[in-house]
């Protein structure tokens, strides 16, 4: 596998790649007069292609845009400020992933109440929120459930092993997100011209390829599903290009070995188990009919959201524009408060906070003060 | 002697008179030094370096060393890179409330033997326990005493062209701390790198004069070391991607949580700027011994005045690298 790996990102490679993609690129430029436009709809695409180089590679040949796909991009302001809100009640321990402890919420953040003294922990691996339960009996141990079909099975997981363990004080704050409502929405709202998605690899192994059908039947756009390395991202671009010169519309899996038809029935079967479709609020859109997860009524003992009662506000406003980075309306550096107010340090939406958020990539790897 | 550190250890009393008789002095071996209220050592005449630094770890012990390890190999590689030969080092103890006698044994063990290894001696040292709570098992503080020896040195004149050379594979301690904690779910093959580096750096010291600077990358890892190096010095700098040695498993817990191995914690490594004629001959010293035996040029100075670091991608593109912002947490996906 490494040996794989290795070759897909080996230079000799992917140099003559980047030559193919900008030679397809601007064939597509003399027949339709424009860039090609496509979008990755996953922040570890995002990521990908900034770090990789492939996006500042491209950049005058096809146009590039980060779509919704990041957790915490897309998790609602009034959420996040929930999530702070509860970390503050008494007598609980909180359990999340990494990338929600520095996004802001309207006054603080989770690193914020975690220096003020709330027992407030990071996990690995999350499944060790369970044992966290049931290593604290006197305690309230509450895991942020934030994520896309990637970590749901996660959470159900999580859910399971506390079932078996006979644990009670154990229980999933649930923000979930779905990947197709999402594309739906922004295909009907039609604020953004795309000839194509780039899908995510890892989304697709729960999914599957013909999940995407829709794309085609109803929207007469194609989606390629690719992987996250240099030449996996370089071949996946090819392809669309390829497609939309053609102008032809298909769902191509470019991860044949990993996703197949109809994606992992074990997986399915467990979140069929488990969770029911919810309304889900999104950052920069609102709330987008099931477009999430919650768990079903009979799992309501690990439902945070029914054991624990939050107040919040509203929002404070912010003249961040993640909302629109989110649904490719702005690059990141077109938000005046890109680079300035908010940075990395500093930041004031979660596109600069997250691993795979849009300001961050951008930041990071694509500035060009040089 | 007790198992476990009582308060009573650190109240000046017999008990305290004890553990530094047994455990300290016993280790140490310096027992002359401990009978006044400060050690009273000789120093050759000339410029000296002092550095002090704190160690705060978790957990104590990890694969390729611990915290007494780490407290002797950091303070000694801080003198070692500012070009100064490392000859005293003093040692603070904080110890909570029930630590275990034998394992602060094993940590003073380590720190001994280290000091052996790089030739200092542990000359004076203080002891002081705080109620269970208080504390994370054990911290120590090290203050370095080092002698700078005429006309061996880092010049701190560079020049364009000048190579920047690495001693070995980054990120090697960060992620062997990280996984030594358990909290991974994976077991690592990765050791730390934590070494004392000076008899390295002195024998390249000793054979070239086209040092321009020496750093070690421990927090912030390998890019804000040079980021650091890039604004005080107002130079342009690059390092190539496809140059950095990184080790395959770092690699892959890197990939897996979205860590970045350029801002790994390194605890045995040392970064050199060198005129570029002189980059073959300083690799070659570097590689003579075990701590460097992966010793490679990463990249160039391309200039002066604009104060920033670029890496180069294995396609070709560049991009600025900064500091690391704030603390490194894993992805959710």
């Amino acid at each position: 596998m490494l040996e794989i790996l290795k070759q897909s990102n080996n230079p000799e490679v992917c140099k003559p790649l980047v030559e193919a993609v900008i030679e397809k690129a601007k064939e597509f430029q003399r027949k339709f007069g424009r860039m090609p436009a496509f979008m990755e709809v996953c922040g570890s695409h995002t990521m990908s292609l900034a770090r990789t180089g492939v996006k500042p590679c491209l950049k005058d040949e096809v146009n590039l845009i980060s779509g919704p796909g990041c957790p915490v991009c897309v998790t609602d302001q009034r959420s996040i400020d929930a999530m702070i809100a509860l970390a503050e009640g008494e007598n609980r321990i909180i359990c999340t992933f990494g990338d929600m402890m520095r996004v802001p919420g309207s006054n603080k953040t989770l690193l914020d109440s975690k220096i003020a003294g709330k027992d407030i922990r990071v996990l690995y691996s999350p499944v060790d929120a369970v044992k966290v339960a049931e290593d604290n009996p006197d305690k309230q141990v509450i895991f942020l459930g934030v994520g896309f079909e990637t970590t749901i099975p996660i959470l159900t997981l999580m859910v399971g092993e506390a079932e078996k363990r006979g644990i009670e004080n154990f229980s999933i704050w649930m923000t979930t997100k779905l990947v197709e409502p999402v594309l739906r929405y922004l295909l009907d709202a039609g604020e953004v011209h795309l000839d194509g998605f780039l899908l995510p690899g890892h989304v697709s192994i729960v999914l599957g390829e013909e999940s995407y059908q829709y794309l085609v039947d109803e929207y007469h756009i194609s989606g390629v599903i690719t992987g996250f390395e240099t030449a996996e991202l370089l071949f996946g671009i090819y392809k669309s290009i390829d497609l939309a010169l053609k102008e032809e519309t298909a769902i191509i899996n470019n991860h044949p070995s990993i996703v197949s038809k109809t994606g992992n029935q074990v997986i399915q079967q467990w979140m069929d188990q488990y969770l029911i479709k919810c309304d889900e609020a999104w950052r920069g859109i609102g709330v987008i009919p099931n477009s999430g997860l919650d768990l079903k009524p009979e799992y309501d003992k690990y439902n945070a959201k029914k054991r624990f009662t939050v107040e919040v506000g509203e929002p404070r406003k912010t003249k961040c524009r993640c909302g629109e980075v989110i649904r490719g309306l702005i690059t990141p550096n077109e938000c005046p408060l890109f680079g300035k107010a908010c940075n990395p340090m500093k930041p004031i939406g979660p596109c600069m906070v997250s691993a795979e958020g849009s300001c961050a990539a951008f930041y990071q790897y694509m500035r060009e003060s040089f | 002697m007790d198992q476990f550190i009582s308060l009573a250890h650190g109240d000046g009393g017999e008990l305290s008179h004890r553990l530094i008789k047994e455990v300290f002095i016993e280790a140490f071996g310096d027992g002359n030094s401990a009978l006044f209220d400060a050690a009273s050592v000789d120093i050759p005449i000339g410029k000296i370096a002092v550095t002090t630094d704190s160690f705060v770890i978790k957990p104590i012990f990890f694969p390729g060393g611990s915290i007494g390890k780490l407290a002797v190999a950091g303070t000694v590689n801080d003198l070692a890179v500012s070009g100064a030969k490392p000859i005293y080092l003093t040692c603070g103890f904080v110890i909570e409330e029930g630590f275990s006698i034998s394992e602060l044994k094993k940590i003073v063990s380590d720190m001994a033997s280290e000091a052996r290894r790089t030739g200092v001696s542990i000359v004076a040292g203080d002891t002081k326990v705080v109620e269970r709570g208080s504390a994370d098992g054990v911290y120590i503080n090290t203050t370095g005493i080092g002698i700078y020896e005429p006309n061996k040195g880092c010049s701190l004149e560079f020049e364009e062209g000048d190579a920047i050379i690495v001693s070995g594979t980054i990120g090697d301690h960060g992620i062997a701390v990280l996984a030594a904690r358990g909290e991974l779910g994976i077991s690592s093959p990765v050791n730390s790198d934590c070494a004392s580096l000076n008899t390295m750096l002195a024998e390249v010291l000793n054979s070239t004069s086209g040092v321009r600077i020496m750093r070690d990358p421990t927090r912030g890892g390998l890019a804000t070391t040079l980021v650091e190096i890039a604004e005080d010095f107002h130079l342009t700098m690059k390092i190539n991607e496809l140059d950095l040695p990184v080790k395959e498993e770092v690699h892959g817990v890197c990939d897996l949580l979205g860590f970045d191995p350029l801002y790994l914690a390194n605890e045995g490594k040392a970064i050199l700027i060198v005129a570029d004629q002189e980059k073959e001959k300083v690799i070659d010293i570097l590689r003579e011994f075990s701590e460097g035996q992966d010793a490679v040029v990463i990249g160039s100075i391309m200039g002066k005045r604009k104060g920033q670091l670029l890496l180069e991608t294995p396609l070709g593109s560049k991009r600025l690298l900064t500091r690391l912002s704030g603390t490194m947490f894993p992805r959710i996906c």
